[in-house]
């Protein structure tokens, strides 16, 4: 094992951010960042939007210079996976090398999940990457009708760029509801009616039965005989964590790396950040995975503090599980969880596409979906991470309408 | 200590409002403002340093 060695796995946002806090937070020692793909870290947010749109290159979407990675002197090792990680003898072996470690972060995030058997045909996409957004950015110049399989958030943000770019969309989701899964049936509802009144269309509760075309995809036969013409499938049925190099590690692995609270993996100084790490969440009782940008960044500076800092209580992470989505120049934010008791609006309209709404869970506000109400939905995200009473919630949702948290 | 704000790449997100609201605000039409300026005061520097880890446009910079 080698002293005062730490190997960050996964060169996205969080392995990024886990060296960047490592050397902030004064780590002198060795850093290797290891990364699979041939881009040095970038961000992936624009993907599904900017970059689909044309305003922004893939390349744009890069995090750092080239100068600021080597002031953090790291060792940037790109193009290569982790392929095995020995804790006996603290090493991970990325192809044929093994890098011995003091210390580790396990950032290898998640993958697009893989297209169901007969999907990977040409014109079908997922989109988890810089090269996958270049592939649908080069498909949609040449396309007009576009099929979206799924609908989570990466799917409605590639059907609003689409809709952008005028062309046909159709959304199919084998769920009666968008969005279910992620805001809960109510608000998924909503959020449906937002892409009809932008010309998205959808098919619901009906699956894929399969893709059919000469050579490339023409159309998407749905398990109810039906079909839908498409020159460009997009699938997305949401996303895996990359964590089957660690098969026979030891580790335990389910769905993620299963951490304590503190983001531990269980031997000493093997930490988790972000899409990959299953970890015990006391702020809503709950042990979950979280696929968020916010949530990876605040993981990363997490798991770099723990590192470095020797106190024997581990310090648990409490997340409030924030994401944002943009789709029709229109900004979605959630915070929190979504099984809940109640779902409740308590400013704005549905039907303007401007509101608030808030999740109860027993006596406790777990929840806050905001339509274009960014400052309410911030003010109810901290009474969240505080674990305020629904009555204080409903309080504050009070306060907030009497400034105004609508703008007429 | 001064925080700085890169207006060219905020994207009025508020996540700074929710790590430290004495410093950050959004107004009603929805866009991010300073509330006493860019002055950052002691105690309030580790609600921007969480601002600054959270800012999901990477916008926020600080100034020893």
């Amino acid at each position: 094992m080698a002293r005062n060695a730490i190997v960050v796995v996964g060169a996205g946002l969080a392995g990024l951010r886990s060296v960047e806090s490592l050397r902030a937070a004064g780590f002198d020692g060795r850093l290797t960042l290891v990364g699979d793909e041939a881009h040095p870290p970038y961000d992936r947010p624009p993907l599904s939007k900017e970059v689909l749109l044309g305003q922004q290159t893939p390349e744009s979407t890069t995090l750092r210079t080239p100068e600021h990675l080597r002031s953090l002197d790291v060792e940037l090792v790109l193009s290569r996976s982790a392929s095995q990680l020995d804790l006996a003898r603290r090493a991970v072996q990325v192809e044929t090398q093994w890098l011995d470690f003091s210390g580790m972060v396990i950032a290898t995030g998640s993958a697009a999940r893989p297209l169901p058997e007969g999907f990977d045909i040409p014109g079908v996409h997922t989109l988890r990457t810089m090269n996958d957004a270049r592939a649908i950015r080069a498909g949609l110049e040449g396309a007009s009708r576009v099929v979206i399989v799924g609908g989570g958030f990466i799917g409605g943000e590639v059907a609003a760029s689409a809709r952008r770019l005028g062309l046909d969309v159709v959304i199919v989701e084998a769920l009666p509801t968008p969005l279910a899964r992620a805001v809960g049936t109510e608000m998924g509802v909503a959020y449906a009616t937002l892409h009809r009144d932008h010309g998205t269309h959808f098919r619901l509760g009906v699956g894929v039965e399969r893709l059919e075309g000469a050579g490339r995809v023409e159309r998407v036969r749905l398990t109810d005989g039906s079909a839908v013409d498409a020159d460009l499938v997009v699938v997305g049925i949401g996303a895996v964590p990359n964590v089957g190099w660690l098969a026979g590690s030891g580790l335990r692995i389910a769905d993620g790396v299963v951490c304590d609270a503190g983001l531990c993996a269980g031997p000493q100084d093997v930490y988790v950040a972000g899409d990959a790490a299953r970890w015990p969440n006391s702020l809503f009782d709950v042990t979950m995975r979280c696929e968020q940008w916010t949530n990876a960044a605040q993981q990363a500076r997490h798991v770099a503090g723990a590192l470095l800092d020797r106190a024997p209580a581990q310090t648990p992470f409490t997340g409030s599980n924030y994401f944002w989505s943009d789709q029709y120049g229109l900004r979605i934010q959630f915070a929190g969880v979504t099984s809940a008791d109640e779902v409740r609006v308590v400013s704005g309209s549905v039907e303007a596409h401007r509101f608030v709404a808030l999740y109860r869970r027993g006596p406790r506000l777990v929840g806050v979906l905001a339509f274009d109400c960014s400052r309410a939905l911030m003010r109810f995200k901290v009474l969240i991470e505080r674990r305020a009473t629904w009555e204080a919630a409903l309080a504050e949702a009070a306060r907030l309408d009497e400034r105004t948290v609508v703008a007429s | 200590m001064r925080v700085n704000v890169n207006w060219e790449r905020c994207i009025h997100s508020g996540m700074c409002l929710s790590a430290a609201p004495t410093v950050f605000d959004i107004d009603d039409d929805g866009h991010m403002l300073l509330l006493h300026g860019a002055d950052v005061a002691v105690e309030e520097l580790d609600g921007v340093e969480a601002a600054i880890a959270c800012c999901p446009a990477e916008a926020l910079s600080l100034e020893r």
